[in-house]
């Protein structure tokens, strides 16, 4: 292969990587903006990625798949948001609970899952633009998921910074004290945003077992949903940003599997450190601006809201 | 308006802080019945072979508490930091960090250990899961990361070490290529501590952890000072009590009790390194630390019942064929019908329209 061709190849499977970070990151973003920390996407991811799973290798129908996935993301998530917002539990606790949850229960629905292949999506190659050199396959020969991930970015731009109803869900999430006493329903805002952000999570575990490594195993997501928690911090709270962390994330991701192909004799269990020793470094090297994380977090981030009280 | 709708208390009920767990309990139980017929199990007999069945034997009730000394450390722990608002979620991490540091150590002087080598592989578990956990102190006191997401991310990259160790400088260099170290010499195994069955040292260790847990909670200034801060760190503040002390007393606390609980775990019931120390003890002692109302006596309690969830989980699995993976749904509900019936503690629900006060 030629350099040219490395690169694209490498710039096309960043992309992809970054993928399932990108979903999940997005929805914890808007969840974030509406003033609730949920600590469960790696448990929504899960079962956005078991359910997705099953439903294609029993219907054939990757639509379907996705479709389910994104309802049971979002159904794991509203387990989430009815403790949280109605019975009033900790939310650091009660998004452990969920990724433990997630975890078992995914278990549990894909025991008879694993082992089976899917064929994964097809490849959307336009034709002429797909063939350009370097960025060809990169740009032009990714599948609708990418895609998707990435035309949703500009989507919750939008959303929040150019909406009324983004406007009202950034107010609840800044003073939710004011927001209730303007009117807003604070808990039913929150309670949607919180299911968007589930829905978005099971897109993005979905990804994974659906196309990005089409099978099912247990935790197949391996800390992506911690990762893209990590990714809504260091974006301080921007779609855009989020959208360069991935990237920058799904590049490392790819970077490990690289190094060994250019026969750099690490260890490969090194190499997959990563990631995760990755993200450690960018959330030490964001959250060191104490000033910046301050004016850029949602002011009532993690907080409890009863409208009595 | 609403028909159920929930009152705050005046003070919060002592009644309900020891009640809920018990309603919780009685719920996973139900949605477990549930479960189960869903699944088209005899529902009472899978109960019975998750939950009873596999304590009614002397080596039952064994493995009972060799199960539940490695959620009993490393919760003890956690919970201290939880008091004062400190998410350590590393203790998967620091358990496979004690076990590379204090098995690293029988390893190491394999051949010629002697009575000092235990308690030398005690220590070097108790550092390396307390170094461990300095870095998520040190990062959050230094950098203000969040702890929470840096001790997550250090438990994958503990074992990725693990696993890079096993299939390398640890191997058995008899092993046929196995991933596995060595088995342990008779100086570095953990006394066995009631016959026939599997309890060993660590046990004592936890019991130990248990009551310095409680004498450091409810006796010592120290403690009283975990609870303000968690309680009302601006109160905290003013009252010029050191918080960064705080947090490196409970990550360092933390890290060294759950780095014997992996210490334990290879020179206990495994007797050398596997790839795979823990079935998530690290985890599951988050739920049992909430289980037991961040209170030492309680999380006792709670790492025996939790204990049971995974050898029933075995138990039912081999009886019944049942999935393993049931284990895992079980911890999760029961932790998510704590939280949610906790909320009696601090409102009553009321049923009807709200009466207007004039």
């Amino acid at each position: 292969m030629s350099d040219f061709a490395v690169v694209g190849s490498i710039l096309a499977a960043m992309f992809a990587a970054a993928t399932p970070l990108l979903f999940a990151a997005l929805g914890e973003l808007v969840v974030e903006k509406s003033g609730v920390l949920n600590l469960g996407v790696e448990g929504m991811m899960l079962v956005g990625a078991v359910c997705g799973f099953a439903v294609t290798v029993q219907t054939g129908s990757a639509t379907a798949g996705f479709v389910v996935a994104a309802l049971a993301g979002a159904a794991t998530g509203s387990l989430f948001a009815v403790l949280t917002l109605f019975l009033l539990a900790n939310q650091v606790a009660t998004g452990l609970a969920l990724t433990l949850f997630g975890v078992g229960l995914s278990a549990l629905i894909g025991q008879g899952f694993v082992g089976i292949p899917l064929e994964g999506l097809p490849k959307l190659n336009i034709p002429g633009l797909s063939d350009l050199p370097v960025v060809g396959q990169a740009l032009f020969g990714q599948d609708v998921m990418v895609y998707l991930a990435i035309a949703a970015v500009p989507l919750v731009h939008l959303f929040l910074y150019r909406s009324r109803a983004g406007l009202v869900l950034r107010a609840v999430g800044e003073n939710h004290t004011a927001a209730h006493a303007l009117g807003y329903k604070v808990l039913r805002i929150r309670f949607l945003a919180v299911m968007f952000g589930g829905a978005m999570a099971g897109l993005g575990g979905a990804f994974l077992s659906m196309d990005y490594t089409p099978m099912w195993a247990e935790n197949m997501t391996s800390g992506r949903g911690w990762i893209a928690l990590a990714l809504v911090v260091f974006a301080t709270w921007k779609p855009v940003r989020v959208m360069l962390g991935a990237w920058l994330f799904g590049g490392v991701t790819i970077l490990q599997l690289h190094v060994q192909g250019m026969g750099i004799d690490v260890p490969s269990q090194l190499l997959s450190m990563l990631p995760y020793l990755a993200t450690v470094l960018v959330l030490v090297m964001i959250s060191r601006d104490v000033a910046r994380i301050r004016l850029n977090a949602p002011a009532c981030l993690g907080k409890l809201f009863h409208p009595d009280a | 308006m609403s028909l159920l709708r929930l009152e705050p208390r005046g003070q919060a009920s002592k009644t309900m802080v020891y009640a809920t767990p018990l309603l919780a309990v009685a719920l996973t139980l139900l949605s477990g019945f549930i479960l189960f017929l869903a699944m088209g199990f005899d529902p009472l007999k899978a109960l019975h072979a998750f939950f009873i069945a596999p304590i009614t034997t002397q080596r039952g009730i064994g493995e009972l508490i060799v199960k539940a000394t490695p959620l009993v450390l490393c919760a003890v722990g956690l919970a201290i930091g939880f008091r004062a608002n400190v998410w350590n979620i590393g203790a998967e991490g620091q358990l496979t960090m004690g076990a590379i540091t204090g098995g690293g150590l029988a390893l190491a002087f394999y051949g010629d250990g002697g009575w000092w080598l235990l308690p030398l592989m005690v220590i070097g578990g108790a550092i390396g899961g307390a170094a461990w956990a300095a870095v998520p102190a040190w990062l959050r006191l230094r950098f203000n990361a969040s702890e929470i997401l840096t001790s997550l991310m250090l438990n994958y990259v503990a074992l990725l070490l693990l696993n890079y160790l096993v299939h390398g400088p640890f191997r058995d260099p008899d092993g046929f290529a196995f991933p596995e170290s060595r088995l342990f010499e008779s100086d570095a195994v953990m006394p066995i501590l009631w016959a026939g069955t599997r309890v060993h040292l660590g046990g004592l260790f936890a019991l130990l952890a248990v009551a310095g847990g409680w004498l450091l909670i409810a006796r010592t200034f120290v403690g009283f000072q975990i609870k303000v801060i968690g309680l009302t760190p601006a109160a905290a503040g003013y009252a010029g009590f050191d918080q960064k002390r705080i947090v490196w007393l409970a990550l360092l606390l933390s890290g060294a009790l759950a780095g014997i609980a992996g210490m334990g775990e290879v020179a206990g019931p495994i007797g050398q390194i596997t790839p795979s120390i823990s079935p998530g003890y690290g985890y599951t002692a988050i739920i049992v630390a909430f289980l037991g109302r961040l209170h030492p006596v309680g999380i006792l309690l709670a790492a025996l019942l939790m204990a049971l969830s995974f050898i029933g989980g075995e138990a039912a699995q081999i009886a019944m064929g049942l999935p393993k993976a049931i284990t895992g749904v079980f911890q999760g509900m029961l932790l998510f019908f704590l939280l949610a019936s906790d909320v009696l503690i601090r409102y009553r629900i009321r049923f009807g329209a709200r009466r207007v006060v004039a």
